[in-house]
C-alpha cells in the first residue's frame, strides 16, 4: 500500500467503481479501497445472513426462505433504463461480458386504490382502463406527438417551443386530465414529485422518450435488471479496474485522510501505511465533515413475499408507482418487486421493495397503501437513510465526494453522478468510447 | 455465463473457468502457456483481458470451450469478487513448488471455492515451476496426499517448459458434465444487451 497512485478511490459502490473502472482504463494508477469486507458499499445486495445481521441481529432467518446463498437482497432499489446510460456505460466498456441481465416483466401504476399497467403505445393507450374514450384520443395524440418529435424538424413541434413552454402548458395544448398528467410525468417521465410542472418541458419530453425508447428496447417494460441483483454491477466494474492494473483491497481501515500545506489531498492512511495520491475519490460515509444533508429521508422496506403481487398477471417482477396526488403526499412511493427468476431470491419467493421519500415521523404509515398492494408478507425489514452531498466540489481539496443514492427508481441520477465527478477531475466530460474487446477470441476461427 | 452450443456435425460446451492461488505462483503464465503456447520470464499481470478462451478437442465430436477468469491481482488483499466464484464449472488452484507456503495458501483458496462456488465444481491442484526442480519445498507425496483426501485432480506443472500444461485442461474436459449442458435446457434466459445496440459492433461470437 505505501505507494504512490494517481488515484486513490474509498468505497467500492456503484459510483466509486465506474469512476475506478473508467480511470483505469484510461491508464490511471488506482488504488480501491473498502473498509467493509464485501463490494457495493450501500449499493451491495445482501444474503440472508447479512441482511438478519444488518436489521435483525439477534433473530435467524425462519428455516422456509431456503438457503442462504439463493438471496441477494438489494439495498437500494433501482432498476436499469434499457436505453439509459448506464446501460451504454455497461456496452461501451464491454463489462456486459461479466453480467447477465433479464427484463423487469411490467410496469404499473396506481390510480383510485387500484393498479393498471401503464400504456407505453397508441394501442396500449386505446385498451388502457386509466382512461375515459375521449381522453384516450388525446393521450394518443401526445403519444404521437411524442414519437414524431425531432429536434431539427419544426413542423413535429407542434407550435411548441419545449425551452420556454412549461410542461403545463404542454399538457394544456393537449387537454389531457390530472390522472392523466400523474401518469405521464411520474409513471413515463419517473419524476418523483410535482415540480417539473412549471420548468421548461424538454426534460420532461426527454425522459418520455427514453422511457419510450427503452420500452421499444425488450418490450414488456423499459427496465432491465441483472440476474444475482445490483451488487452484481459494482463487482463487474471493480473487475474492470482490476483487469486494468487497478489495486483491490476490502476490509481495510481508512484511519485519516492526509491534506499538504495548501490544503490539498496527498494521501490515505490505514495503520501504520500511507499510500500517496494527488487525486482521492469516495462515498460520503469516508468523508463525514465534508458532506452535508439534503434534507430529504428516504424510507425503504424490504418484503418478502410467497406469493406474486396480486392483479399483475402473476408477474415474476414489476414496478408499481404511486404517484403523490393519488395519496395527498408530495413524493411518489415506489414498489420494485424481483423474484426467484432473477436468482435474488429463493424458490417461490418474492422481493418486493417499497421506497419513498418520507413526510413524517411514521412512514410505514405513509406507505400503508403500498403495504396493502402487496397482500400478506413474510418478513419485512425498514431503514430509513439520510440523503448527503459533497458541500465543495473538490477543485480546492481535489477531493471529489459522490451523492448518496437517492429514491429514484433507476440510475440515470447515478450516472449523472459519475459523469459530473469525471468532469469535476478531469476538466473533460466523459466520453465512454465503445472498448475493443480485449480477448483472444479475435485469433479464433 | 456457460452458454452450451450444439450443431449438428459436433457438440461444443462451453464452461467457465476460474485461477486461483497465491500471487507469482504463475497463475497466468499456466493460461498463457495453454492459450497461445508461451511463455515469458517477466511478464506482468494481464493487463486488459476480460478473459481468455481456448477449445480443446475432447474426441472427434465433442469440443470443450474454456472461459478462463484471471483474478487479475484482486486475490492480493482478498479482495475477490463473488462475481469470480458465479457459476464457475471448474477451478485451477495453483502453487508454487519452491514455496511451501503458496501450498497453504491453496487450501485455503479449496475451501473458499467450497464456501462460495457450485457444490460440483472440478477443483485441480496445480503445482508450478516444476523446472525449478533443484529448489523444490513441496514434496510430490505430500500435495498429492492432500489433493487426494479433498478429492482434487492433481498435476506438477511447468508453465515454462509447457510439462503437463495442457493435460490439466484435458483431464479437466474428461470430468465436466457435458450431457447435463450441451442440451439446449438453458434454466434462465436472459436479454443481450449489445445485439439490440445498434451501434454495437460487438465481437461477441454468440
Amino acid at each position: 500500500m505505501d505507494e504512490e497512485y494517481d488515484v486513490i478511490v474509498l468505497g467500492t459502490g456503484l459510483t466509486e467503481c465506474i469512476l475506478s473502472g473508467v480511470l483505469s482504463v484510461e491508464g490511471k494508477k488506482v488504488l480501491h479501497i473498502d473498509r467493509q469486507d464485501h463490494y457495493g458499499g450501500e449499493s451491495a445486495s445482501l444474503n440472508l445472513t447479512k441482511l438478519y445481521e444488518k436489521f435483525r441481529p439477534s433473530a435467524q432467518p425462519e428455516e422456509s426462505l431456503g438457503r442462504n446463498r439463493d438471496w441477494n437482497v438489494d439495498l437500494i432499489p433501482k432498476f436499469l433504463m434499457a436505453n439509459g446510460e448506464l446501460t451504454n456505460i455497461l456496452i461501451n466498456t464491454d463489462v456486459t461480458r461479466y453480467l447477465e441481465f433479464k427484463q423487469i416483466s411490467g410496469s404499473y401504476v396506481y390510480r383510485d386504490g387500484r393498479i393498471s399497467k401503464v400504456p407505453t403505445t397508441e394501442m396500449e393507450a386505446i385498451r388502457s382502463p386509466l382512461m375515459g374514450l375521449f381522453e384516450k384520443r388525446r393521450m394518443k395524440r401526445f403519444l404521437e406527438y411524442i414519437g414524431n418529435f425531432k429536434e431539427d424538424n419544426i413542423s413535429t413541434h407542434q407550435g411548441l417551443n419545449i425551452d420556454k413552454n412549461t410542461m403545463t402548458e404542454v399538457y394544456y395544448k393537449f387537454g389531457l386530465e390530472s390522472g392523466t398528467k400523474d401518469f405521464i410525468g411520474h409513471a413515463m417521465a419517473l419524476w418523483t414529485n410535482d415540480n417539473y410542472l412549471t420548468q421548461p418541458a424538454r426534460e420532461t419530453i426527454e425522459r418520455i422518450i427514453l422511457y419510450l425508447q427503452s420500452v421499444a428496447k425488450y418490450g414488456k417494460s423499459p427496465y432491465i435488471y441483472p440476474l444475482y441483483g445490483l451488487g452484481e454491477l459494482p463487482q463487474a466494474f471493480a473487475r474492470l479496474s482490476a483487469i486494468y492494473g487497478g489495486t483491490y483491497m476490502l476490509d481495510k481501515p481508512v484511519d485519516e485522510v492526509i491534506y499538504d500545506e495548501e490544503g490539498k489531498v496527498s494521501g490515505v492512511k490505514s495503520g501504520e501505511e500511507i499510500a500517496k495520491a494527488k487525486i482521492v475519490i469516495g462515498d460520503p460515509t469516508y468523508f463525514p465533515q465534508k458532506v452535508r444533508k439534503t434534507g430529504e429521508r428516504v424510507f425503504r422496506a424490504m418484503c418478502i413475499l410467497d406469493h406474486p403481487i396480486p392483479n399483475t398477471d402473476n408477474l415474476d417482477s414489476l414496478q408499481i408507482i404511486i404517484p403523490q396526488n393519488q395519496l395527498k403526499r408530495k413524493n411518489d412511493i415506489y414498489i420494485a418487486v424481483v423474484s426467484a427468476s432473477h436468482n435474488v431470491a429463493s424458490k417461490n419467493h418474492y422481493l418486493a421493495i417499497i421506497s419513498t421519500i418520507i413526510e413524517t415521523d411514521t412512514p410505514h404509515i405513509e406507505c400503508e397503501p403500498a403495504f396493502k398492494l402487496l397482500g400478506a408478507y413474510k418478513e419485512v425489514f425498514m431503514g430509513i437513510s439520510e440523503l448527503y452531498e459533497p458541500i465543495e466540489d473538490g477543485t480546492k481539496d481535489h477531493v471529489y465526494i459522490s451523492k448518496s443514492y437517492d429514491a429514484t427508481s433507476h440510475f440515470e441520477t447515478t450516472t449523472d453522478d459519475v459523469k459530473d465527478i469525471y468532469f469535476r477531475i478531469t476538466g473533460k466530460p466523459l466520453v465512454i468510447e465503445k472498448r475493443k474487446a480485449l480477448t483472444n477470441e479475435e485469433d479464433e476461427e | 455465463m456457460s452458454t452450451p452450443r450444439t450443431s449438428t456435425s459436433s457438440r461444443m460446451a462451453q464452461f467457465k473457468l476460474v485461477l486461483l492461488g497465491e500471487s507469482a505462483v504463475g497463475k497466468s503464465s499456466l493460461v498463457h502457456r495453454f492459450v497461445k503456447n508461451q511463455f515469458d520470464e517477466f511478464r506482468e499481470s494481464t493487463i486488459g483481458a476480460a478473459f481468455l478462451t481456448q477449445t480443446i478437442s475432447l474426441d472427434d465430436d465433442t469440443i470443450i470451450k474454456f472461459e478462463i477468469w484471471d483474478t487479475a491481482g484482486q486475490e492480493r488483499y482478498k479482495s475477490l469478487a463473488p462475481m469470480y466464484y458465479r457459476n464457475a464449472n471448474c477451478a485451477v488452484v495453483v502453487y508454487d513448488i519452491t514455496q511451501s507456503e503458496s501450498l497453504e495458501r491453496a487450501k485455503a483458496w479449496v475451501k473458499e471455492l467450497q464456501r462460495q462456488a457450485n457444490e460440483n465444481i472440478i477443483i485441480t491442484l496445480a503445482g508450478n515451476k516444476l523446472d525449478l526442480e533443484q529448489n523444490r519445498e513441496v514434496p510430490t507425496e505430500e500435495a498429492e496426499a492432500y489433493a487426494k483426501e479433498a478429492g482434487l485432480l492433481f498435476f506438477e506443472t511447468s508453465a515454462k517448459t509447457g510439462v503437463n500444461v495442457t493435460e490439466i485442461f484435458t483431464e479437466i474436459a474428461k470430468k465436466l458434465p457435458i450431457e447435463a449442458t450441451s442440451n439446449k435446457s438453458k434454466t434462465v434466459k436472459g436479454v443481450d444487451l449489445t445485439k439490440s445496440n445498434i451501434e454495437s459492433n460487438s465481437t461477441c461470437q454468440c
